[in-house]
């Protein structure tokens, strides 16, 4: 165990103990990877990041650093309403405008919708098209109706500002209860009830029986803004047509490369060997930019059509009206308890707002399956009942965004052990502590097996953090004195991470995530060049992936080159979501990488005329003879036979040096954990609240880069509190969007955002390569239960409960006059 | 159709200590100047209403947002871009605490929040944590949480003088 602020008093895990591996809930083949509890030299120290010096400079490129030779500017005229029929388009007026080359729209371009599927009866699932742009019906303020190509960006508005557009305008859909009403407005013909997805996963014995026995029944109705990713750069593609390769090149910020080109193909008609897809520095992405966007489609073809290369860059209006969104959710929960305080039965109905279509590759079903799958959270739930439906609404349409409805349901059953406590009139983190799995590998009632990790461990930590800071003593003296309003929040959770084939398949997607795949080549001077399919973004892949094969190798980091962001080197790849990257992407490289070193190894024993079990990598960059460490060769010079002098490798072995390797997670995945613990201070003036102190235990597994493992935690939970505090979309009775700009959608700063002190407990994976857990969301799911938690406790002498995020000041300051 | 307002201005820049000669309409902003006709493509670009900094610059040594000038409002004054600030290849001390401090990840805002630490520095020599996070509060960053930009800006504030953070 690490920590790095937090007082080193407690948490002994045996887990931690490298020289016991853990063993996870899978039967594993004799010969499929696992952690064997090896540590190396590189994979746990904090070394400089390799994307910092080009970062730091201003020479990073991005996709709207890029710039061809005869490049044009592309933008979209966007639809003004939120639901009508497109009467007329006229674009006769912006062709004439200087500047501008061509106009289309979804007529000229003729392009394929993008259309994801689940595999499931139509009483469950009913699929629906998403136009590359809208032909007959806008369906969201925003959605692009033509692309308009100019000479530059300026006059790309010009000709956007000429469009003349005609509708026949529909009632708007506003919200998931207008959806579901008599008489709604119907946004997608296919689906008259506007329900996109209705799955009713669990339904297993005991629930009714458990709510009769209860002594104590909790019944709590939890809701989530819509909320924005929001990458700080907003997306953006560059494409051009090469004549010479027959290949449509496409620079995009996608997490997905592949699926982008598969959808791209598929969309233009084209073979997928015609479209090259690569990805340059990314500003972020956070989910955002893990579906495939109707726009690059649309940029690719009027490059392919104007046999010119055309950039797309989306400017924030769009971002912020246009792009995907997530997180607004509903959940009605209904949980059992007994008079000791354990929970017997959770019965939900989760409804999610996915707004006007389905993202490919997850659907729209990607909110309410993974909260239907994942509710009991770190919880022994005997009986569980859950219903999750995906509604359909005139609101831009949505992608995952990190976290993916665990800040949502995490929250739901958060709330529903708080409001447990006060009925049981125990301590929350009491009521948790009796519920909270702590025997592992453990199959739940939703059928997962949860691998080991740190539940109440980390339960603990956090609390006694908390209690020997004195917190609970200052809450007391200001609810005495009644001059303070502090309040003192939790929140345990769990997170699947690096979900493999096998999980996703669960979900009946017919485009199925899951495996990673490496290749790895020595150069002649001994260097190492090494793909992944996975997508960095600011998660530090080239730092990370660097270490992890260094480590296999026993080569220098300096000597290795991560290679990402293009689909001409890789097979197929699945890019970076669902905190996939080190976990699998992760192991694909380390076996890669070993097999590469199995090579190295191989030719070294041949050139030393020894057998190949008495050589071994020494660890510094070459193989040693291990009856003799005087004869050893440095990895240039076998590379250097390897390629120059082919004649001399031994005569089973091909010429040049090169390993790839896949991986897929078994099963059901591995699960990281955290508890969350945080003190508010709710301020009865003005009804703002203010984090006094944010405490954060977490057991990602090994922990590869631990700087980098506490910025992704660190982030997370800035994202988590913007959506417990500051964040929402909303749109009026029209459907007009409410933010369109940051003067409206209220991004919190350094100043809104905590210090954030975080503590390290490690349970290695046991069938991850390198025993990492996925880390990239994390911090997002636990922040906003526990500051709404915390936001209930300052207010608990007022008899208020709020369950809504965005908490808005004007709900606290009521609460807190209500009593006053 | 032409406005004489639109007429293109030849206009001479001074960056980073070198004159450019850039012809520009007057409505081109000094962020897409930089970026497109320099191609001095550090400086970014986040939101274009001036709100989330990333295209902070120096203008005459006082930060500024590159996507509210003009490009015709900085002729005559010192523009410095992120570009600016390394020296024959060696990072500055700034550059170098926000790596120490892993104070960047996408690192889209990173040049944005560079140019306004180095504002607030000149302006402010003896700011303390608290002062560095609310000057830092101009900008917006998605990936950090801010609490290591903070840090890495008081560490610098701090060693330039030559006190211990």
């Amino acid at each position: 165990m690490t920590t790095t602020d937090l007082p080193d008093h407690s948490v002994p895990h045996e887990a931690a103990d490298p020289d016991r591996p853990v063993h996870g809930g899978h039967e594993h083949s004799p010969d499929e990877p696992r952690f064997d509890g090896r540590r190396g030299r590189w994979v746990g120290a904090s070394v400089p990041r390799r994307e910092d010096p080009r970062l730091l400079t201003g020479r990073g490129r991005f996709v709207d650093d890029i710039a061809l030779p005869g490049m044009l500017h592309a933008g979209f005229v966007r639809a003004t309403v939120a639901h009508a029929h497109l009467t007329a388009l006229d674009l006769s007026a912006t062709r004439a405008v200087p500047g501008v080359v061509a106009a289309f729209d979804a007529a000229d371009l003729a392009l394929g919708d993008i259309v994801a599927i689940l595999d499931r009866p139509a009483e469950e699932f009913t699929p629906t098209a998403m136009p590359v742009l809208a032909r007959s019906k806008v369906r969201f303020v925003g959605e692009p109706l033509a692309l308009v190509v100019a000479s530059d960006p300026y006059a790309v508005e010009d000709g956007i500002e000429a469009a003349q557009v005609s509708y026949d305008v529909l009632d708007a859909v506003t919200s998931a209860e207008g959806a579901l009403a008599a008489g709604a407005a119907v946004v997608h013909e296919e689906a008259p009830d506007n329900v996109l997805l209705d799955v009713s996963m669990f339904d297993t014995p005991g629930v009714d029986e458990a709510f009769a026995d209860a002594d104590v029944t909790v019944e709590v109705t939890t809701r989530s803004g819509r909320q924005n990713a929001l990458p700080l750069e907003t997306r953006g593609a560059v494409a051009a047509w090469d004549a010479r390769d027959d290949q449509l090149l496409v620079q995009t910020c996608t997490q997905v490369p592949h699926q982008v080109r598969t959808v791209l193909a598929r969309s233009l008609g084209i073979p997928e060997r015609t479209v090259r897809v690569t990805v340059p520095d990314m500003g972020g992405g956070f989910g955002q930019k893990c579906v495939v966007g109707r726009e690059e489609i649309a940029v690719a073809a009027a490059a392919r059509r104007l046999d010119r290369p055309v950039k797309w860059i989306e400017d924030r209006r769009e971002a912020l009206t246009a792009g995907f969104l997530a997180r607004e959710q509903t959940y009605r929960t209904r949980a059992a308890f007994d008079a000791d305080g354990h929970i017997t039965a959770l019965d939900v109905d989760v409804v999610c707002d996915m707004g006007a279509y389905s993202c490919y590759p997850f659907t729209a079903g990607i909110e309410p399956l993974m909260a239907s799958a994942e509710m009991p959270s770190v919880y022994r739930v005997p009986a569980y009942r859950v219903r999750g439906r995906a509604i359909t609404s005139t609101k831009a349409p949505t992608a995952p965004y990190r976290g993916v409805s665990r800040p949502q349901y995490v929250m739901a059953i958060e709330r529903v052990m708080e409001r447990a406590a006060r009925a049981l009139d125990l301590d929350p983190v009491e009521v948790r502590r009796r519920n909270v799995i702590t025997e592992f590998p453990y199959t739940g009632i939703n059928g997962v097996t949860y691998d080991p990790g740190t539940y109440r461990e980390s339960l603990d930590l956090a609390e006694a953090t908390i209690r020997e800071e004195g917190w609970y003593e200052a809450r007391e003296r200001g609810r005495q004195d009644g001059g303070r309003h502090l309040g003192i929040g939790f929140c345990c959770f769990s997170e699947r991470t690096g979900y493999g084939s096998e999980a996703f398949a669960k979900r009946k997607m017919t485009v199925v995530p899951g495996f990673d795949i490496s290749e790895i080549r020595m150069d002649t001077t001994g260097s190492v060049v090494v793909t992944s399919g996975t997508m960095n973004h600011g998660q530090s892949h080239e730092t990370t992936f660097a270490q992890i094969v260094a480590d296999r190798l026993g080569l220098d980091p300096e000597h290795v080159k991560l290679r990402q962001g293009d689909t001409e080197r890789i097979s197929y790849g699945w890019g970076t979501f669902a905190s996939r990257s080190v976990t699998i992407g992760g192991s694909a490289v380390a076996l890669a990488s070993e097999r590469l070193g199995e090579l190295l190894c191989r030719i070294a024993a041949h050139l030393l005329e020894t057998r190949p079990e008495n050589v071994a990598l020494d660890g510094d960059g070459g193989v040693v003879q291990l009856d003799d460490p005087s004869r050893r060769l440095p990895f240039a010079d076998i590379a250097d036979v390897a390629h120059l002098r082919a004649h001399l490798l031994p005569k089973d072995v091909d010429p040049t040096l090169t390993a790839t390797a896949s991986f897929d997670v078994p099963g059901d995945g591995t699960f990281s954990n955290a508890t969350h613990a945080v003190v508010v201070e709710a301020d009865p003036g003005t009804g703002q609240v203010r984090i006094l102190r944010y405490v954060c235990v977490e057991d990602c597994g090994v922990v590869v880069h631990p700087q980098v493992v506490e910025g992704q935690c660190r982030g997370g939970i800035a994202q988590g509190i913007a959506g417990a505090l500051f964040e929402e979309v909303t749109y009026d009775a029209q459907g007009e969007p409410s933010a369109a700009s940051f003067i409206d959608y209220l991004v919190p700063t350094a100043t809104e955002i905590p210090d954030v002190s975080i503590a390290h407990l490690e349970t290695p994976c046991a069938f991850t390569a390198n025993g990492a857990k996925g880390a990239g969301e994390g911090g997002t799911i636990g922040a906003p239960a526990a500051v709404l938690n915390a936001v209930n406790d300052a207010l608990r002498h007022t008899g208020v409960e709020l369950d809504t995020t965005p908490i808005h000041p004007g709900t606290v300051l009521d609460a807190l006059e209500g009593t006053s | 159709m032409s406005h004489p307002v639109n007429d293109p201005h030849l206009l001479t820049l001074s960056v980073n200590d070198a004159e450019h000669e850039v012809v520009v309409e007057p409505r081109r902003t000094l962020a897409d100047v930089l970026r497109h006709d320099l191609r001095l493509t550090g400086t970014h670009v986040g939101c274009e209403h001036g709100v989330c900094g990333a295209c902070t610059v120096l203008i005459d040594g006082a930060p500024a947002r590159a996507c509210l000038v003009f490009a015709v409002q900085a002729e005559g004054a010192d523009v410095r871009t992120v570009e600016s600030l390394a020296r024959d290849g060696e990072l500055s001390d700034l550059q170098q605490a926000f790596g120490d401090h892993h104070a960047l990840q996408c690192g889209f805002c990173t040049p944005g929040f560079l140019m306004l630490a180095e504002g607030v520095l000149a302006e402010q020599p003896d700011a303390s944590r608290e002062d560095i996070r609310e000057a830092l509060s101009a900008n917006l960053c998605r990936c950090t949480g801010y609490q290591t930009i903070v840090d890495a800006v008081h560490a610098t504030a701090c060693s330039r003088r030559g006190t211990n953070a």
